[in-house]
């Protein structure tokens, strides 16, 4: 026992004294504990119960919106990427050509043009749109921001399914074959299992993008959090507009962040050692 | 409005809008290449502090990342674009009472992107840091070599190349958030294709433009990043 003991490597003490790098760490750490400082005192002594009356339920409902949006967003994405990954790994040159121009072009263009193009630009088609009956639908600037976002994220994640899928190995596609399960069942019980561990971070992250992203449907006209937050800056001038939306979203990031965090840890209990 | 054909509003010249895309498609350029060595060098910075081993380095670059990459982009733009100038403003008057000051949102568009880029590209410089075993630095220093040249000569060249296919995907994100800056008013492709839909009511052809626009900016970069890949495989093979 003490033969191992004496083998384990201690981390190197700690450097005694004022070395530069420290001078340097406290500097920034003070420039921050600074800037936050002045931050907080300028919420404090710019505090105006009457903006708070006015936009604090504004901005509660602006959460909801953008939270509305984003799970939305999310789950149709979710539905549309299977077809996507499907495609992707296909074998038909056709198929797996289509889904690659799909993953290619939104990957490849800013969500904001994406958007644009969506909420502008299908008003080009009203005539059509009426005659199918589905102008009502992307009439509203919400659903335009929907469509958009669930197309935009359906590529990111049938992207993110295709990689957990094909980081399963081939040995396990073909030991479940020598048991005599068809493809379906082998995918719903042996690769996805495995697959959905390696998937959840990128998953996670596709999340936190997404709700960090969905601040650009202010910009056509949704009142989501950032849309409140532009309409109380544009009336009252007062930056605290900006810096309450701010501190908003980098809770709810954070909130994310942490708990994807936390479930990974639960998830892999039994693949640590 | 006389009917105009789709290849009149897609000519070059007064008649057209493909010169003012054009135009549009050179500032994103211009943002987006002056934003890169700012970025590459505030996230080299960043990485360093993060694995350094004094902890209140660590946490000064640990806030920075949290904060710059859980905001949105968009919101950061904003803080900047309008909050700059009431900061500046506050602390000119002291001095001069008199002046306003406007920020120019080529410069606000760059500083954000600048934030943005750096916190997502030291992430990136970090994994590749701690991808160089330790023995690099103690040969480094073995030769006689000081902490800054073997930073230099050994760490830095071995470095790039791991993070190279990182670095790509940041350049990527940051080519595509150059259009937000399109929304402070900076006449970029985005903005001058909304101002030319506008104009013609043509919205879905010009946004279609615009979405080309940075499609083609995307398969150029991938050029690029495949010959200087290329170029730094040589290398390796050579030495």
């Amino acid at each position: 026992m003490s033969a191992t003991a004496t083998m384990v490597e201690r981390p190197p003490p700690r450097a005694r004294g004022w070395p530069r790098r420290r001078i340097a760490g406290y500097a920034l750490v003070g420039l921050w504990i600074l800037f936050g400082i002045g931050i907080v005192s300028y919420l404090f002594f710019a505090w105006n119960p009457d903006f708070f009356a006015k936009y604090a339920p504004a901005y509660l409902s602006g959460l909801g919106v953008t939270l509305a949006l984003v799970s939305i967003s999310m789950v149709l994405g979710a539905i549309l990427s299977v077809p996507v990954a499907y495609g992707r790994m296909s074998s038909n040159r056709i198929l797996s050509g289509l889904a690659y121009c799909y993953v290619y072009f939104f990957r490849g263009t800013p969500l904001l043009v994406q958007t644009y193009l969506v909420y502008y630009g299908l008003g080009s088609f009203r005539v059509e749109l009426q005659s199918v009956g589905l102008w009502d639908f992307f009439k509203d600037a919400f659903n335009c921001g929907v469509f958009a976002f669930a197309l935009n994220t359906a590529a990111y994640q049938a992207e993110i399914l295709r990689g957990a899928i094909e980081s399963v190995p081939r040995g396990q596609w073909e030991g479940a074959a020598s048991l005599g399960l068809h493809k379906l069942q082998t995918l719903r019980k042996i690769i996805l299992p495995q697959a959905l561990i390696v998937a959840l971070r990128p998953y996670g992250n596709e999340l936190i993008l997404m709700v960090k992203a969905s601040a650009i449907v202010a910009i056509i006209t949704v009142y989501d959090l950032m849309g409140n937050a532009k309409l109380a800056f544009a009336n009252s001038f007062d930056i605290q507009a900006y810096i309450w939306v701010a501190l908003v979203y980098l809770v709810m990031v954070e909130i994310l962040r942490h708990g994807v965090e936390w479930i990974e840890r639960r998830i892999t209990v039994h693949l640590k050692r | 409005m006389p009917a105009q054909s789709i290849w009149t509003l897609l000519s070059w010249g007064p008649e057209g809008w493909l010169d003012d895309i054009a135009y549009g498609a050179l500032i994103t350029i211009a943002l987006a290449l002056a934003t890169l060595p700012i970025g590459l060098t505030i996230g080299f910075f960043i990485a360093l502090a993060k694995q350094s081993e004094e902890p209140s380095l660590r946490l000064a670059a640990n806030i920075y990342t949290t904060v710059f990459r859980g905001l949105p982009e968009l919101v950061t733009l904003f803080l900047f674009f309008f909050g700059m100038p009431i900061l500046l403003q506050h602390l000119v008057r002291y001095f001069r009472p008199d002046v306003t000051i406007d920020v120019n949102s080529f410069v606000a568009g760059m500083i954000v992107l600048a934030l943005i880029f750096s916190s997502y590209a030291s992430e990136v410089f970090l994994s590749a840091f701690r991808a160089i075993p330790k023995g690099q630095y103690e040969g480094g220093y073995a030769i006689g070599l000081s902490n800054w040249l073997t930073m230099r000569k050994v760490i830095v060249p071995q470095l790039l190349r791991i993070a190279f296919p990182g670095l790509e995907n940041c350049w990527l994100s940051l080519l595509k958030d150059t259009s937000l800056v399109s929304v402070v008013g900076l006449a970029e492709t985005l903005r001058n294709a909304s101002i030319a839909a506008r104009v013609t009511k043509h919205a879905f052809l010009f946004f279609g433009v615009a979405s080309l626009v940075f499609l083609g900016l995307a398969v150029l970069s991938s050029f690029a990043t495949n010959a200087i890949l290329r170029s730094l495989g040589r290398r390796e093979a050579q030495q």
